[in-house]
């Protein structure tokens, strides 16, 4: 019995201090976890970077099941977080039936741009727009003609990627070969370098000698096999240059980081709406460094900036895949 | 004679097994820097401390219920179905026909045949790996895991192209319409003066899994079918030579035990989600055989593991979202019960077998 008491006695003190940290942000990761060294580690360097500029503290949880969506906004919502950060279109749902239930409560999803709730920030990026550029890259690059793209799972978010660089080659090369893959069928594909290694050998026997990675962890197993094979790869997401200087062409940032961390800093007084973070807002864009300017010269780079310049003002229009669920230059 | 007495053999062993685990467990959260005890009254807090709590440990016991049971039965037939998460996944597109493109009176009418077709569609999943079995001896741990995959890259194939609403970016299904929502406990119990929780995804399919408990334990115990089953999973010689059919038995066993792990959908697709996501089944197919194990293939003992591995899940939640300790530790920690209570069992039950014995010379 005493011990059941002294249970509910921490319990109880637990629940309380739960209770005393209002208006602390929360930060939801997806199922691929903090450290997938893509898309949900971008968001955690984002929450580090606020949480170091501000001494700041936030709650944090990675998701490990489908049930645990609607979970983990209503249990923080509950214990008073502001806001919630969330990542991912899987949020998409459970943050239409939560988040009216908690209007004090304001929430941001990443990768969700279509929902009407008047209590979220919906930040989606354009990543087409960025990997055309990349695209770009790649076919002035490519001395075969034949350029490789692997993918994580065959979801519309990796197809609107590889749309996007499909359309930035052929932009530059319309007779170039546009070699696609995807790693696989289950969320192991997001984390799977040994296959992306594989996938990456199958595309330099098709003739590929740019790959592009979109595919989360696995495309540490895209990169390495790319610098190991003597090809040019590029990354996805954060800036992956300095992960094989001179051999990763460029990467296509995706930023995620600075999403995560603009919501933290403006705290319970985040505005709400739909934000799309785009080349002018810089949200997306390719990563020129020390690491990869043997790769791309000034007159490449040149022609991109030209053209990065001309999709913002609207002179360029890259095609979306969600826009009626299907690419003019690529067959999935 | 019995080397020890049954309760030994049916609460003593799972119940030492598990303290070994929780102490194992325990040592590692210390050796991270967190407090054990701590750790343990959140988990017991959060998991059935409120309704909230077994609301979602019922959740997902329900699941773990039907995988167990279709664990349990194939085993009895000398099977062993590892393929639980595909036929599972199955189920789910099963349910998803039937609530998308039917339009239903009535739940109860919608729970009846979208278990049909949950069923339907999982028993035709194991139907394959079980005629590959019965008829040229393909072993079924092979078949049934392959059919995994072939499962997950239908359904991702399903859910982009085919059943993805216009328009949307999400793969998965269109959400089903209101007629179909099942009722949740808070519902079912809110007229008998009960306020369960409204947040919480346990709903009217735990009763349909409880319902299978009992019929599992009629077929199995209480048939003729249920005798052949066990005496061709004890010696298919035996079997052969009783005059039984060792096709039909394993085809039998094999479309029960994938009928079983389809009706999964019926909590986690129809009552939980209320649409077809990618990821529905999230590893219970696997559960269901530590499930099983743990419940020694008896529907009740598969009840009981169900919960515990129910409050795993959902003291696991509760561990990630309130302190420090990392996922990958919560899985470490429900390994652990699977390793102790499933894998490492005769090492705990030889000392106590000896115990036993000695004790019995002695009074002797």
């Amino acid at each position: 019995m005493s011990l059941m008491k002294s249970f509910l006695g921490a319990a109880a003190t637990l629940a309380m201090t739960a209770g005393l940290a209002v208006a602390e942000p929360a930060l939801i990761f997806d199922l691929g976890g903090k450290f997938d060294k893509s898309f949900n580690e971008a968001a955690h360097n984002g929450a580090q970077r606020w949480a170091e500029e501000t001494g700041g503290k936030y709650r944090e949880i990675e998701l490990q099941s489908e049930a645990q969506r609607e979970q983990a906004l209503r249990r923080f919502a509950e214990a008073g977080a502001n806001p919630v950060v969330t990542m991912g279109f899987a949020m998409a749902d459970p943050l239409s039936t939560v988040a009216p239930d908690y209007p004090d409560t304001k929430f941001v999803v990443i990768d969700v741009n279509w929902l009407d709730l008047p209590n979220v920030r919906q930040v989606g990026f354009a990543e087409h727009e960025g990997s055309y550029l990349v695209g770009m890259l790649a076919a002035m690059s490519s001395k075969s003609g034949t350029v490789g793209f692997i993918g994580g799972m065959d979801v519309p978010l990796i197809r609107h990627f590889a749309c996007g660089y499909a359309q930035g080659v052929k932009a530059v090369n319309p007779d170039a070969t546009v070699v696609a893959n995807m790693t696989g069928t289950t969320p192991a594909a997001w984390n799977d370098p040994v296959k992306g290694s594989e996938l990456t050998k199958a595309q330099i026997s098709q003739g590929a000698d740019v790959v592009y990675a979109a595919a989360g962890g696995t495309g540490v197993g895209v990169l390495q096999t790319a610098a190991d094979e003597g090809i040019l790869s590029i990354g996805v997401d954060s800036n992956q240059n300095h992960l094989h200087p001179g051999k990763v062409l460029t990467s296509m940032l995706k930023r995620v980081d600075v999403a995560v961390y603009e919501a933290m800093k403006a705290g319970e007084a985040v505005e709400t709406g739909v934000f799309t973070m785009g080349l002018a807002e810089e949200g997306v864009g390719f990563a020129m460094d020390e690491y990869n300017a043997d790769l791309v010269s000034e007159e490449m780079a040149a022609t991109v900036n030209a053209t990065r310049q001309q999709i913002i003002d609207g002179e360029v229009s890259v095609a979306s895949y969600y826009a009626d669920s299907s690419c003019p230059v690529l067959e999935f | 004679m019995e080397k020890m007495p049954k309760w030994a053999d049916v609460v003593l062993i799972p119940l030492i097994s598990l303290l070994l685990a929780a102490g194992l467990s325990a040592l590692v959260i210390l050796a991270i820097g967190e407090s054990p005890t701590e750790a343990l009254n959140l988990m017991i807090e959060g998991a059935l401390g409120s309704t909230y709590g077994w609301g979602y440990t019922l959740y997902y016991a329900t699941n773990f219920l039907f995988t167990g049971l279709a664990v349990a039965v194939a085993y009895h037939a000398g099977l062993f179905n590892i393929g639980g998460e595909g036929q599972a996944m199955l189920g789910g597109l099963g349910v998803a026909y039937a609530c998308l493109f039917i339009p239903w009176p009535h739940w109860t009418v919608a729970l009846l045949f979208a278990s049909v077709a949950a069923a339907l569609f999982g028993a035709a999943w194991a139907a394959i790996p079980a005629y590959l079995q019965a008829k040229r001896g393909s072993h079924v741990v092979i078949t049934t895991i392959m059919f995994n995959f072939i499962a997950a890259a239908l359904l991702n194939y399903m859910l982009v192209n085919i059943l993805k609403p216009e328009g949307g970016f999400d793969p998965a299904t269109a959400r089903f319409p209101d007629a179909v929502h099942l009722p949740s406990l808070h519902e079912i119990l809110l007229p008998l003066g009960i306020n369960f929780s409204k947040n919480a995804p346990a709903n009217v399919s735990l009763l349909v899994a409880l319902a299978a408990c009992v019929l599992v334990w009629l077929l199995i115990w209480r048939t003729w079918l249920g005798y052949e089953i066990r005496s061709y999973g004890k010696s298919e010689t035996g079997a052969r030579y009783a005059g039984m059919s060792p096709v039909k038995i394993t085809m039998i066993a094999m479309l029960i035990s994938g009928a079983l792990c389809g009706m999964m959908a019926i909590n986690n697709v129809m009552g939980e989600a209320e649409r077809l996501v990618l990821n529905a089944t999230e590893g219970a197919g696997f559960i269901g055989i530590a499930v099983a194990l743990m419940g020694r293939n008896h529907p009740f003992g598969v009840f009981l593991a169900a919960i515990l591995f129910g409050f795993l899940y959902q003291g696991g939640a509760e561990l990630a979202l309130w302190t420090s300790i990392p996922r990958e530790l919560i899985v470490v920690i429900q390994a652990l019960v699977i390793l102790f209570t499933g894998a490492l069992d005769n090492m705990v039950r030889m000392p106590l077998e000896k115990i036993f014995i000695a004790l019995r010379k002695e009074k002797a």
